[in-house]
């Protein structure tokens, strides 16, 4: 703040300050004692566990039953700083782990963040299972194009063109189209947004949370570390603004349609969400038809 | 505890070691079963999945080995007893998970129906050269508890003892078969319930603020758990970290979190020893085998007493914690350990180690497909008694 031309936020906006510090509204969500973070300023993972938090608040779900799985990665580092029964898995099997969970106590609603690399390229197999058999998982996919934790890696999502640590002259391979993978594996919801579009992202990561079934959101998100620098694609505000600029609302777009070129416009919106019953509405109903009296309902965890 | 009746098939059977494996886990109370086909130990599968939804489980086939063992071991955070099955290629895959499972202290139990390898190798064809992979076969320290059964009665009894432990111990319990032992079909008696002791998970009822999911002091006293779902918030990882489970990279850290998951099974090996001897009292020779070539082992060590050899034997049955103590100990006291393995020297490698050449330690290899020849045992014994 050297430069007298600008004068303080707080000046000009007259905000009056408080006597006392506040808590952070959403304290009771977060291990504070773990804080501070370890992403980067103005990185975008920060604002979809924001998004989170109130999707997660706005559904009404009862906060003991919603559990968080994470992969390994930035991303993968969600879990972690979550107030909620959360867990911190391999590199790829959040998702398993996570239907693990699921599936032993049926009571739990699961939410898988983790980052592209973790879900879609390691974990990609586990991904297009689970979306088949409509297991009750919301996917939270952050998306920033490359692999950040391991120093700017290509992968199953980077552009053609767009740079990479393993990508020096450029990317040449064919990206993976988030929506439309998880539509024709057999997922119930899809969406997607950027991490500039908050108030949309909340109300679909909402949505998801009371969507019984294999939801997915695709968040597209500024590393500005290392993506953004190795492309010279200017700060996380910079990134924000080419969001800004650049995505277009589009819901119901055929998921067909929705490949991201590099630096070029992004279709967000809501794409897909209908009915079907899940992996366990759908076993218990079969193995009772075929079963009658002698079928036992899974009781759940023993107390 | 007695075992929940509605999992136990009481009676007398005629079964193989695999359906006799999945009668012991639905008599230990595992509800929660993920695996992927692989011979030979699919046949655990399948009885699992037509039996499950009689008693109130939960089968899924899972895409892979890889999604069978993050599933199995997540499972236990949700309150549930699981098991995954497989052999050679599957359990290489579930190796990652293995040791996930290993350092958030998730009990469960892994099946590995040992086949001949490396690679797809023998796939109906016996052996029994994983066991340093049941070991240490994922990356880093740690330990785990290894049983090795040699009939299918001891697949129904042992596989409720593998449930026992993983419980006791919030450890990995590895339960070594063999292709023999797996498709050898015998007697079976399943007991009635109620003479079915199965230990039940140990659940922490106090403080909600105050539960801590590890205790890290490498004691024998473990943390109880919780179930995901009552409000304890709890925070689980892979990554180096402290009793409330959060991560902390450092050295320190790492030493007393590795020092907890090594201690607590190493330090503790007598009270998770399982073995069977006879007539060693005035043995020169031991004959130290495992799993299916226990069998084999006692027809050569009947002979050469037979011929006027001291001779004894001594069963594993609990493989991994290794009996140190235990082997030193005779190692005064006898000329030579035979160890006959199906392998080409694995658990070998542990008795030598532990003789300090007080004693002799001969291996009789067999690199796989078939057990050995009894004959070849007993000329090793004749030859370690001289
Ligand atoms: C089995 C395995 N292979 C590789 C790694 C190294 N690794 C850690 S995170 C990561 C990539 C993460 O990328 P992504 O999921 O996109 O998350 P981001 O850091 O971009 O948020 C890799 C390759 C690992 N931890 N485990
Ligand atoms: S490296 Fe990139 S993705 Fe990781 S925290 Fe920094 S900005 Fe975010
Ligand atoms: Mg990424």
């Amino acid at each position: 703040m050297n430069n007298p031309d600008v004068q303080p936020l707080t000046d000009t906006l007259h905000i009056p300050q408080p006597e006392e510090e506040l808590p952070h509204p959403m304290e009771e969500f977060l291990r504070t004692e773990r804080l501070p973070h370890i992403w980067c300023s103005t990185c975008g993972i920060g604002t979809v566990i924001t998004a989170f938090i109130t999707g997660l608040q706005k559904s009404g779900l009862e906060r003991e039953k919603v559990a968080v799985v994470s992969g390994i990665g930035c991303s993968g580092r969600a879990a972690g700083y979550l107030r909620l029964d959360s867990f911190h898995s391999t590199h790829g099997r959040a998702i398993p782990f996570a239907t693990g969970l699921a599936l032993g106590n049926p009571e739990l609603k699961l939410v898988v963040i983790s980052g592209d690399g973790d879900i879609i390229a390691i974990g990609g197999n586990h991904f297009i299972h689970a979306a088949r058999r409509n297991i009750n998982l919301s996917i939270i996919c952050i998306n920033n194009f490359n692999y950040a934790m391991t120093g700017g890696q290509a992968g199953p999502t980077t552009p053609i063109e767009a740079n990479a640590s393993t990508a020096p002259y450029g990317c040449y391979e064919f990206p993976f189209n988030l929506p439309h993978l998880a539509e024709s594996s057999g997922a119930v919801y899809v969406a997607r947004w950027t991490s500039l579009h908050i108030r949309r992202l909340t109300n679909s990561i909402s949505e998801a949370l009371l969507k019984p079934g294999f939801s997915f959101i695709e968040v597209i998100s500024p590393c500005p570390t290392l993506y953004a620098r190795r492309n010279r694609l200017g700060t996380g505000l910079d990134l924000m603004r080419f969001y800004h600029d650049n995505a277009k609302i589009k819901h119901g777009t055929d998921t067909r349609k929705l490949d991201i070129e590099y630096q070029d416009e992004i279709i967000v919106g809501k794409f897909l969400d209908k009915d079907k019953p899940t992996f366990l509405e759908k076993r218990d109903d079969f193995l009772k038809s075929k079963l009658g009296d002698k079928f036992v309902p899974y009781m759940g965890p023993k107390a | 505890m007695k075992a929940d009746p509605i999992g136990v098939a009481t009676g007398s059977h005629y079964m193989d070691g695999d359906h006799a494996c999945a009668e012991g886990a639905m008599a230990a109370g595992c509800r929660f079963f993920a695996g992927y086909p692989i011979t030979p130990s699919t046949e655990v599968a399948e009885r699992i999945s037509e039996r499950f939804p009689m008693i109130g489980g939960i089968f899924i086939q899972m895409e892979d080995e890889l999604a069978s063992m993050a599933a199995v071991g997540a499972a236990a955070w949700a309150g549930t007893k699981s098991m995954t099955v497989t052999s050679g290629p599957g359990f290489s895959l579930m190796m990652e998970n293995i040791g996930l499972a290993a350092m958030i202290e998730s009990p469960c139990v892994v099946v590995n129906v040992q086949r001949g390898g490396p690679s797809t190798g023998l796939p109906t064809l016996t052996g029994q050269a994983d066991m340093m992979q049941a070991r240490w076969g994922s990356h880093g320290d740690y330990e785990i508890i290894a049983i090795s059964p040699n009939s299918p009665q001891e697949c129904f009894d042992l596989t409720i003892t593998a449930f026992n432990l993983s419980e006791r111990w919030r450890v990995p319990v590895l339960f070594m078969m063999d292709e023999c032992v797996g498709h050898m079909t015998e007697k079976v008696v399943i007991p009635e319930a109620n003479k079915i002791d199965v230990t039940p998970r140990k659940f922490y009822k106090g403080d909600k603020k105050k539960y801590k999911p590890h205790k890290l002091d490498g004691s024998a006293n473990i943390a109880p758990m919780i179930k995901a779902g009552d409000g304890y918030f709890i925070h689980i990882t892979g990554l180096t970290h402290d009793n409330r489970g959060y991560p902390i990279i450092n050295a320190e850290a790492q030493d007393i979190n590795v020092r907890h998951l090594v201690d607590k099974i190493r330090n503790n090996e007598e009270m998770i020893r399982i073995i069977e001897e006879d007539q060693i009292e005035d043995a020169e020779v031991i004959v130290l085998s495992y799993g299916i070539t226990s069998r084999v082992a006692l027809k050569a060590v009947n002979e050469a007493r037979a011929k006027g050899v001291k001779v004894g034997i001594l069963r594993l049955i609990v493989v991994w914690p290794f009996p140190e103590s235990l082997i030193r100990e005779l190692s005064r006291k006898i000329k030579t350990f035979v160890v006959p393995e199906i392998n080409m020297g694995q658990i070998s490698l542990e008795v030598e180690r532990c003789c300090e050449g007080r004693a002799k330690t001969i291996h009789v290899p067999h690199a796989g497909g078939w057990v050995h020849d009894p004959d070849d045992i007993l000329k090793v014994i004749v030859k370690g008694a001289k």
